[in-house]
């Protein structure tokens, strides 16, 4: 009985290693990309014209959020791992160091253009016009209190609590959960924005930057900002449904869908194409991809990619990414990425 | 005293069944908003919006040394040629601006038929062809209603310029609703108009034949050997709790389960179907190894006692016997199993099966999605189009389900044997 057990493990050992050998001679004729979902919707419709206008195989794109996709992009080199990933902010020099280690020595940086948070509601609504620190106080964990340096669980309940001028309905916010680019995005573009404008929080982050963080970061946990998970399109038809809810999302969805929702001036600002293109919408945020040199040349197509990516017709002022929702950089800085994305030029932190 | 215990206990009968009957109703009633929604969201997703194109297949723009080279031809400019017929309708369109809205008209797949039609036959070069081309989403959900014309201009995706041109081609009958044969035969796209679940269909069946052909044979081995065989000790105590437990392990451990071991320790590679069937193998196991034990169980011994005493060894008693007598439970069980599996999205998130895929699978080790981790992908899309299409595909995947769930049932009736 003894030997049968030990003889029937033997056999399914040899049986996997067997099967894994199979895979291990053949090579990927793919490139394969994952990393950030706001990059997402841009990077497959550049994959999609390449496959469908080269002769090389359309690329796999896998949507697996920025931090995700730099840890399987700086896991090494060789075909089971990713080419490219895409993330909506810049490698961290931790993550630099982390690809080193791991024998990825040349990474190459392409920014890709600009991408828009706002705040939004339903078009029935009335329009709002509130400042950074305004989203602050209303969305925040704990706010400063009457003292300085003090901090109390926040207690305003309307817009109008935060201030007078704004109207008189309660706080209600739909957004995306922690595990998002896009919240991230928000809570430190928006409300670390407006956490700034108190002067001795500011002075902290020089002090206590993680305490910093922990204040300007946290939002509310008391039902005023519900996590509507990663559905954009829900978050968009509970707006038409609530008017009294305002949606965090990405500027494609506003564009998608203006005729239901419209959104917020933030610091008086409207969100529009040319005011998040030339950098007066506060809440923006650039876009990146970055692309392992060691596999160009053993997967088959990644300078084609490249090349379809940043041209004109593509991330151009009148490309087909712009009808995606991107938001192109302005002239002289696509031409700079231009040259060094196709020059393969190597990232230096 | 007693007639009035009798009268609270007819009462309490009462609320008891008509509580169990409103809550059947509710069930019912959700089930029925469920499917009705889903209909009425998909059904129009089947067709799909074309705008009639005469095209010139002009020989100096495609092929212009006319040496029918087959990679001047699929280089060649076909999208100029769509502009060109678009220009030909209207001829007084002049601004660029006007032209580039007269171009998104039409898909930009119309140039990509164009070629395929050229490198199909490439004797047609020169003549004048009639094609029906995909109209852009825009126009597809305006036609389908999605999009009003009562709407303001400036909240319109379609703007009056485009609807005036609509109805021009309207007038000609150049432009109609057609039967989308796209949705079924081509992968999936950013434009909704040129995406397609065959992708995704191909990869769930190629999945779906992993799992089954793992799954079956092996927990109908372990069903057997455990029921049959295996001694009752401690030893296969500790095996049947564990199986019993690991029916109820939520799926997504299975996929973490099956990223350090399938794709970091033996390397297979990322997305490929034949890693997401081995993944639901795992999670479908422990249902086929309960159902197929039950079915086991509930032979009766007579049979085996039976086959035993006419000299049969207990092998044969197993092999001939015993096992046919309770196959039907058993593929009942595995089919049920095997639709659990398809309709799974959570542990082939782990293993890269979430993915942009445009090229259609061709093996188990080419990257492919599932049908419903396509559902997920269209749900998150920001063009509307993507949410009849959405709506679309639940429906193909539910007539799956149903299917499979249908076989269960006639199987079980065909075969099944009372004692």
């Amino acid at each position: 009985m003894k030997k049968f057990t030990i003889l029937s493990l033997l056999l399914t050992i040899i049986l996997l290693t067997a099967s894994s050998d199979l895979y291990a001679g053949s090579s990927r004729d793919y490139i394969s990309i994952v990393g950030s979902s706001t990059v997402y919707p841009f990077a497959t419709v550049v994959a999609e014209q390449f496959g469908k206008t080269t002769k090389f195989k359309t690329p796999k794109v896998e949507s697996t959020g920025s931090g995700g996709g730099l840890k399987l992009f700086c896991a090494g080199v060789g075909v089971e791992h990713p080419d490219i990933t895409n993330a909506s902010r810049r490698i961290k020099s931790s993550e630099v160091e982390k690809c080193a280690k791991n024998g990825i020595a040349d990474i190459i940086e392409a920014k890709v253009g600009y991408d828009g948070i706002v705040v939004a509601n339903s078009k029935s609504a009335p329009l709002m016009n509130v400042s950074r620190k305004e989203l602050f106080l209303a969305l925040a964990k704990e706010v400063p209190g009457d003292n300085e340096g003090e901090l109390i669980p926040n207690p305003y309940k309307t817009w109008k609590d935060v201030n007078s001028s704004l109207p008189d309905q309660k706080i209600e916010v739909l957004g995306p959960p922690p595990t998002s680019g896009t919240r991230d995005a928000f809570a430190e573009l928006a409300l670390e924005g407006g956490c700034k404008k108190f002067p001795w929080i500011k002075a902290m982050k020089k002090k206590d930057k993680k305490k910093y963080k922990a204040i300007c970061h946290a939002v509310r946990e008391d039902g005023a900002y519900i996590e509507a998970g990663e559905n954009d399109v829900l978050i968009v038809k509970k707006l038409e449904a609530n008017t009294n809810a305002f949606g965090v999302f990405g500027f494609s969805f506003l564009d998608q869908n203006s005729d239901k929702i419209k959104g917020s001036l933030v610091d008086g600002i409207e969100p529009t194409f040319e005011n998040i293109a030339d950098g007066k919408y506060p809440v923006s945020r650039p876009l990146y991809f970055y692309v392992k040199k060691a596999h160009v040349g053993m997967i088959p197509g990644i300078k084609e990619y490249l090349r379809e990516f940043t041209s004109e017709k593509a991330w151009g002022s009148e490309g087909y990414l712009l009808d995606k929702g991107l938001i192109p950089m302005p002239e002289e800085e696509r031409k700079s990425f231009n040259k060094s994305v196709n020059g393969l030029e190597s990232l230096s932190m | 005293m007693i007639k009035n215990r009798l009268k609270r206990r007819y009462l309490f009968e009462k609320i008891f069944r008509f509580m169990g009957l409103s809550a059947v109703v509710t069930a019912l009633a959700m089930l029925a908003i469920l499917f009705l929604t889903i209909i009425s969201n998909g059904y129009s997703a089947f067709k799909q919006t074309y705008i009639r194109l005469t095209v010139t297949l002009d020989e100096e723009v495609i092929d212009p040394d006319g040496a029918r080279n087959p990679d001047t031809l699929s280089s060649a400019n076909y999208s100029g040629i769509v502009k060109k017929t678009l220009r030909k309708i209207f001829p007084d369109v002049k601004s660029r601006r006007d032209k580039r809205e007269l171009y998104s008209l039409v898909s930009q797949g119309a140039s990509f038929q164009l070629r395929d039609i050229i490198m199909d036959n490439p004797d047609i070069i020169g003549e004048t062809v009639t094609i029906w081309v995909p109209a852009d989403d825009d126009i597809d959900m305006l036609f389908k209603g999605y999009i009003k014309r009562s709407t303001p201009e400036n909240e319109r995706r379609v703007s009056d310029k485009k609807i005036a041109w609509i109805d021009v081609l309207l007038n000609e009958g150049a432009i109609k609703k057609r039967f989308n044969s796209t949705f079924f035969t081509s992968g999936d796209s950013r434009e909704p108009e040129l995406a397609g679940i065959y992708g995704a269909l191909k990869g769930s069946i190629y999945t779906m034949i992993v799992t089954l052909l793992l799954s079956f044979p092996l927990g109908v081995a372990t069903a057997v050997y455990l029921e049959e065989f295996a001694p009752v000790n401690r030893f296969t105590d500790i095996i049947e709790v564990n199986i019993n437990n690991l029916a109820a392990v939520p799926s997504i451990v299975f996929g973490l389960l099956g990223l350090t071991i399938f794709l970091s320790f033996f390397g297979l590679p990322r997305s490929a179907p034949v890693v997401g069937g081995l993944v639901l193998t795992l999670m479908t196991l422990p249902t086929v190894i309960i159902a197929s034990r039950a079915a086991l169980k509930s032979v009766p011994p007579s049979i085996r006692e039976a086959a035993l005493g006419v000299g049969a060894s207990k092998m044969q008693s197993v092999l001939h016997h015993v096992l046919p007598l309770a196959m039907p439970g058993m593929l009942t069980g595995t089919i049920i199993g095997m639709a659990r599996a398809l309709g799974e999205t959570a542990p082939l998130l782990m293993i890269g099966m979430v993915a942009f895929i445009v090229d259609i699978p061709k093996g188990f080790f080419d990257p492919s999605t599932v049908l419903p981790v396509q559902i997920y992908l269209w749900a998150d899309s920001p063009e509307r189009a993507f949410l009849e299409r959405t709506s679309a595909t639940i429906i193909v995947l539910l007539a799956f389900l149903i299917i499979m769930n249908a076989l269960a049932v006639v199987l079980r009736k065909k075969f099944e044997r009372r004692w």
